[in-house]
């Protein structure tokens, strides 16, 4: 009884639209999202949290940036990888780019066909995703090494302002982490997909609530995000 | 049970089908799962590349001042509007959601002007006072 009344409430069909309606979704003692469920609220309202997490960090390294006398690294500059007899500029931060939003394209087809209960195709299409954001890590492990060989350290660098290399350390650490953690997660819902744990209500071994495809979808969410805060760090840390 | 019936609806509701309910209060089965065509998500997929393309050339071409910064925001707020609004599915989801997880992190905003300000006074004392030096 509880577990349905907290499920898929679609019961929007009544209520007023616009503005209005968020006085009526928000107002008196009820449930203030009509038609997601607890557990897509939950993820969203995380995601909300994280977003002033990652916002904190962007605005570190624009205080710091802003505040040194020393001139900043020119990221173009640093960042470029010698191919082909010359350097270009950020060549290796762009594929980066492409493959994390390549993993979000498939992160979002595998929703689509776990919602028509496509379990072969929701599971090879999240482990593609987990494989290309595997890669995605493997290239920023490989950036970090290339800079920490070249003597970025968090309290200096040979280029310029010293913050550099902290600002740099802390925000792509932090993403990255993010990145794995996301990673491991895909694989465990992929798994769950094959199996057929969706099919079956076979309990989840760590709320032993039973999973719903919307499990796919509330993981999609996490993965999209994981791609928004890097198109944040892209365009402030790497671009800018 | 109490939210069944502050939502104005019977006991009979909940234990009635999910498509028999759908279909009773008129909302199309989709809106509930989020289950849009894939040529939709390969259309933003698309965008998403070009949008990536477009920030890299700025690079790439070394554009300065100005026209660098305005044209890095614009694909920015463009890219990250695809993925809120398409990917995961915001554009479809109630007001009520979108304003309450949308609208906080704008007020990031001010807290950025607030670190300006700081900034540029911590910059003017270190001029100020340790000359050009570091």
């Amino acid at each position: 009884m509880a577990e349905t009344a907290l499920g898929h409430a679609d019961r929007t069909a009544s209520r007023p639209p616009g503005l209005r309606g968020i006085a009526a979704d928000w107002s008196s003692d009820q449930r203030a999202f009509k038609n997601v469920s607890w557990g897509k609220a939950m993820m969203w309202i995380f995601l909300l949290s994280d977003t002033f997490i990652f916002g904190c960090f962007l605005l570190s390294y624009m205080t710091a940036r802003m505040s040194t006398t020393v001139p900043w690294p020119n990221p173009s500059e640093v960042f470029a990888l010698h191919l082909f007899g010359r350097d270009i500029p950020l060549i290796l931060i762009a594929i980066m780019t492409f493959v994390l939003i390549s993993s979000s394209g498939t992160m979002a087809m595998a929703v689509n066909f776990g919602y028509r209960h496509d379990r072969r195709k929701t599971a090879v299409l999240m482990l593609l995703t987990a494989a290309l954001g595997a890669t995605f890590v493997s290239m920023q492990a490989f950036e970090w090494t290339k800079l920490i060989t070249e003597g970025v350290r968090p309290w200096g660098n040979p280029w310029g302002a010293v913050q550099f290399g902290s600002s740099f350390f802390m925000i792509t650490g932090f993403h990255g982490t993010h990145v794995t953690i996301g990673v491991i997660f895909l694989l465990i819902t992929a798994r769950k997909v094959w199996r057929g744990d969706y099919e079956t209500g076979k309990r989840g071994y760590f709320t032993g609530r039973r999973g719903q495809y919307e499990n796919v979808e509330i993981m999609g969410l996490y993965w999209h995000f994981v791609d928004l805060v890097w198109v944040f760090i892209f365009a402030f840390f790497y671009l800018w | 049970m109490a939210e069944a019936t502050a939502n104005g609806l019977g006991q009979h509701a909940l234990h009635a089908g999910h498509a028999h309910e759908a279909q009773a209060t008129g909302i199309a089965h989709a809106e509930v799962h989020q289950e849009h065509p894939i040529k939709l998500y390969l259309v933003v997929w698309a965008w998403l590349f070009v949008l990536s393309t477009c920030s890299y050339l700025v690079d790439y071409f070394g554009f300065h001042g100005y026209l660098r910064w305005s044209l890095i925001l614009i694909f920015m707020i463009l890219k990250a509007g695809l993925i809120v609004a398409v990917f995961m599915h915001m554009a479809w989801e109630r007001l009520a959601l979108a304003y309450a997880i949308i609208l906080p992190p704008i007020l990031v905003l001010v807290f950025v002007t607030m670190m300006v300000f700081e900034a540029d006074y911590t910059v003017f004392t270190r001029l100020a006072f340790f000359g050009a030096g570091p």
